[in-house]
């Protein structure tokens, strides 16, 4: 088992340009690795974290596009795995961090906390999935999980985290989405 | 007598052709069509937009899905279009109200309107279901426009438009089954 915040700290080591798409508690341990013009944060309809994903990956075919999704939030849009398995984005690498719980509402478990996060991206048509539990293993694999071609999927079996503060109004501000899609409009 | 038959004929000729929905799309710069199948509109929009290879078509599971991944396609200027039945609608009420409506996102939604009488207003359906789109749209804030004959097809490039001057949601009401021609 891994903390998701040591998970965030190996992968940020290897994020450039890529745009990071965050939603929930994910989110909120992403931004406080600190500030990026290429975050994005999926709030206010828990789920649609992969969504705007692919439609970002579909815009933008020449950069790569990460997710950080939760595992309750990831429940509620399964579907979408399905629709990115077809859509196939070369350019969309897909994390779910399971802790077995909904973290922002509570830590009530999952419906089922075991359900297979990897065995159902491959099912779906994910080209690439890995299924992390120590952390050593993911930071030595995490530069080559990223830069497959995609669409990829990665489950990190994350213990629940420290207390965190959620900011969502802050994470969603007006100019933030303002920035990122001039920093997109520059190609 | 005659005048009766002459009516009657008049209002079987009120017709919605869905080449001229589907030219009213590709007028309005949309690159992407975001679906869930609805057979209000299978046959005359959903089909040859299929076979269209100017559109690009995203099939997706669950109409929901289309609110987020119009959002990801906005921020680098691409325009798509939600293609989904009222049912579909209903069911993504809350996407649509935190991410086109809160976040101000210029989501385009096309809906058919299953089980409405063309002949009717919506708001005077026999279909409770079809009967609180527009209500609920209205109490979201969310600019609607009746699609029901060929004279109404020259809203939707308007209607489009707009949504991406504003960079608010719009909803385009199908009331009648486009014709496959």
């Amino acid at each position: 088992m891994m903390k998701r915040e040591d998970c965030f700290k190996a992968l940020a080591r290897h994020v450039t340009d890529e745009v990071v798409v965050a939603t929930y508690s994910s989110a909120v341990e992403w931004n406080d690795l600190g500030p990026r013009v290429l975050n994005y944060f999926s709030m206010g309809a828990m789920g649609l974290a992969s969504s705007h994903a692919l439609g970002l990956a579909l815009a933008n075919p020449n950069r790569q596009i990460i997710v950080l999704d939760g595992d309750g939030s990831l429940l509620m849009n399964l579907g979408s795995l399905v629709t990115i398995g077809a859509q196939s984005p070369k350019n969309l690498v897909h994390f779910v961090s399971h802790n077995e719980c909904y973290e922002a509402n509570g830590s009530h478990p999952l419906p089922n906390p075991k359900v297979d996060f990897s065995g159902l991206a491959r099912s779906a048509g994910y080209a690439h999935v890995f299924d992390f539990n120590e952390l050593a293993s993911f930071e030595q694999q995490v530069a080559h999980v990223i830069g497959l071609q995609g669409p990829v999927f990665a489950t990190l079996r994350v213990e629940r985290s420290r207390p965190l503060t959620y900011d969502y109004p802050a994470l969603y501000a007006p100019e933030k989405r303002r920035a990122l899609k001039a920093e997109l409009r520059k190609g | 007598m005659e005048a009766q038959t002459a009516a009657k004929a008049d209002a079987a000729k009120v017709e919605l052709h869905g080449s001229n929905v589907i030219a009213a799309i590709k007028a309005s710069g949309v690159e992407f069509v975001l679906s869930v199948p609805d057979i209000v509109t299978s046959a005359g929009l959903l089909r040859p937009i299929a076979n269209d290879s100017t559109l690009r078509l995203v099939r997706v599971c669950k109409e929901d899905e289309c609110i987020g991944i119009a959002s990801g396609l906005h921020y680098s200027d691409k325009r798509a279009l939600t293609l989904i039945q009222y049912t579909g609608f209903l069911d993504s009420l809350n996407a649509i109200r935190a991410v086109a409506v809160e976040y101000k996102q210029p989501i385009c939604m096309m809906v058919g309107l299953l089980g409405h009488e063309p002949e009717r207003l919506p708001s005077e359906s026999g279909r409770y279901g079809v009967r609180i789109i527009e209500p609920i749209c209205d109490a979201m804030g969310i600019p609607h426009h009746l699609i029901s004959q060929d004279a109404d097809v020259a809203k939707i490039q308007p209607a489009i438009d707009k949504a991406y001057a504003d960079s608010f949601p719009v909803a385009l009401l199908i009331g009648r089954r486009p014709l496959a021609q």
